[in-house]
């Protein structure tokens, strides 16, 4: 399992492009993802689910990887985070 | 005629026919039978073809209006095949439900969630997904597109933005939302395409459909049953078209005067967000990129490469042209908690800016190094705010030498950019020949400068009968700092509100200012200012 955490920076919070990026580009992975806060987790291969976290700038993003390509998913979406959101 | 009003979410002037678009959901038909196998194959043929639709769409909006208004279309596609949705509605036609109706219910279900969320944003894609429910709907009912034919006025109560997209946008002369939201994909698509649109308009509900509406967005009116005379004359002699017209014939011009002077006009930016407008009015350049968007509104500092990226973005953006990124100006009003600051007596006097940079270097450091990296992409100079002293020039460019170094010996692309000063004090004001010898130009801040030689504070509402920008100490110090700089042989611009000042340009020019630097939406006229200015400036040192 790897976890990573990220305080996002965009003054729009994730807003729907990003939101839309994130998920596809972690659903290139197999292992399962979670997001969300530190108590609200949810699956981050659903859009909507991600989208109504509504998080906004300055809230700490946290994403539980878990599988066998977890490393690099988990790497993948740090990188999409920083230069998007 | 009716005259009503709404609020403008995208500026202009219009008159035509009314097309109007109806809300296409029914009340659910319970007189059929219902068969679950013939509902279920229903709706996935609507499913298919809905995600066959925005395919297409998806390539329509990325050839005509680019990638970011494409995006919209593919989160829609997404949002389409997202569980929460299909999988949603499958499940309730199995429970005995009509297709269509279980489409609706779970598109309302799921478009009041969004609109109960704290985050205004997220509450605007309410709209994404009443939009992907209407499609799915129109389909699995066999309904067709909205065809426009004619020029017209379109009345809805919302836009939903795949709607907007799918119209032929030549036909749409204007837009009027009984709803709508400043922030909707369609205000947004509205202003890039330039059509005037107006929400919150208090159309009545009635047949609406060819009777002649005028539309001033501009005046945040409307009117329903134009006669000629209300045509000709909001229309006709519309003073925004007809300045808009005017100063779009600015655009792609020399800011040259009469007399063979090259003012360099640019705009002032606070963040990447505002390069749009920048180049849409044709600025020569960003005289000010503030970079304190980065650092407020937030809980920590932001990174290195955060900096870098928002700062590339815009060079990259502006195409070679002039980008001047203004080094940390925190502190007096702008306060940010995790910089954990002292409380103080005077902050206008106090801890900021440059002075803070020039007592935590860690953090001067990271910015300036995100500056070096984003220079290597285009032009880019760096200017340090809140200067009064030399030795704090000199300190702060011994510290770009550090960083260059280290830039260097980390193998890191960069390019080492112009640097120069805000001239924003008396103090700098008064001491601008020596502090020219140090950098290559100079920008007035004419705001703090005002604020500082007139010992008024600018947030003081009872101040306001004291606070006079053309006061003549401001003046002359204006000219002091033109002559000092053009001495040592380097340029000189505002960057402050007075540069927008139209009243004072040809006193600027006569100063000798090479640049002037004004919010996006002043520098076609400030160009036109210049283009007929008799203005002459005599170069005293020549």
């Amino acid at each position: 399992m790897v976890e990573i955490s990220y305080v996002i920076t965009d003054p729009r919070g994730i807003h729907a492009r990003p939101a839309g990026q994130l998920v596809k580009l972690l659903s290139k992975y197999k292992c399962s993802v979670q997001m969300g806060t530190k108590e609200n987790k949810v699956d981050a291969k659903r859009l909507i689910a991600v989208m109504k976290l509504a998080l906004a700038q300055g809230n700490e993003l946290f994403l539980v990887f878990d599988g066998e390509d977890e490393k690099a998913a988990s790497e993948a979406a740090l990188e999409f985070l920083k230069s998007n959101l | 005629m009716f005259i009503g009003t709404g609020r403008c979410a995208s500026d202009g002037v219009c008159a035509g026919p009314i097309v109007e678009l109806k809300e296409t959901i029914q009340t659910p038909i319970f007189d059929r039978v219902f068969d679950e196998s013939k509902e279920l194959s229903l709706f996935d043929s609507a499913l298919q073809r809905a995600d066959k639709e925005l395919e297409e769409l998806y390539e329509k909006t990325l050839n005509n209006l680019g990638q970011e208004s494409a995006d919209i279309i593919d989160m829609q596609r997404m949002m389409l095949q997202d569980p929460d949705i299909s999988q949603a509605m499958i499940d309730k036609i199995k429970q005995g439900v009509f297709a269509k109706d279980a489409i609706i219910e779970v598109g309302k279900q799921q478009a009041a969630e969004f609109a109960a969320l704290d985050d205004p944003y997220m509450q605007a894609r309410s709209a994404d997904i009443k939009d992907i429910t209407l499609r799915l709907y129109r389909l699995a009912s066999g309904q067709d597109k909205v065809v426009l034919i004619k020029p017209c006025v379109l009345v809805s109560n919302d836009l939903i933005p795949s709607q907007t997209l799918d119209l032929d946008k030549s036909m749409i002369l204007g837009i009027l939302l009984r709803q709508g939201t400043m922030n909707s994909h369609a205000s947004i698509l509205a202003r890039t395409m330039d059509i005037p649109l107006l929400i919150n308009a208090n159309v009545p509900n009635e047949d609406l459909n060819d009777r002649i509406c005028v539309i001033d967005a501009h005046n945040n009116k409307f009117y329903l049953d134009a006669d000629d005379s209300t045509i000709a004359k909001v229309v006709t002699s519309s003073s925004y078209l007809q300045e808009k017209e005017h100063l779009a014939s600015f655009k792609g011009k020399e800011s040259i005067t009469k007399h063979g002077r090259k003012i360099k006009v640019c705009a002032n930016i606070g963040s990447p967000d505002d390069v749009e407008g920048a180049l849409l009015n044709d600025a020569e350049g960003i005289g000010l990129f503030r970079s304190e968007f980065l650092f407020l509104g937030k809980t920590t500092y932001p990174s290195a490469d955060e900096q870098f990226a928002a700062y590339a973005s815009v060079v990259r953006a502006m195409n070679g042209k002039e980008v001047i990124i203004r080094t940390l100006d925190i502190g007096a009003d702008k306060k940010v908690d995790y910089f954990e600051l002292p409380q103080e007596q005077n902050p206008a006097l106090g801890f900021r800016a440059l002075r803070i940079c020039l007592k935590r270097e860690d953090l001067f450091k990271t910015q300036i190094k995100a500056i070096y990296r984003a220079a290597a992409f285009g032009n880019v100079l760096m200017m340090f705010p809140m200067v009064t002293s030399l030795w704090e020039v000199q300190k702060a460019k011994k510290i770009c030498k550090e960083c260059e170094k280290e830039l260097l010996e980390a193998n890191i692309d960069f390019k080492v950019p112009k640097i120069g000063i805000m001239i924003e004090t008396p103090a700098a004001a008064i001491c601008s020949d020596k502090l020219a010898k140090e950098v290559d130009f100079f920008s007035v801040g004419t705001n703090d400068l005002t604020q500082y030689t007139l010992a008024i504070d600018r947030q003081n509402e009872n101040l306001d009968d004291f606070y006079d920008e053309h006061h003549e100490a401001i003046l002359e110090l204006l000219a002091l700092i033109a002559k000092n700089a053009h001495k040592n042989g380097i340029w000189a611009g505002i960057c402050g509100q007075l540069a927008a000042d139209l009243s004072l340009t040809d006193t600027f020019i006569q100063m000798g200012y090479d640049e002037l630097s004004v919010p996006a939406n002043t520098v076609l006229k400030l160009r036109e200012k210049i283009i007929n200015s008799k203005a002459i400036y005599k170069d005293e040192n020549q």
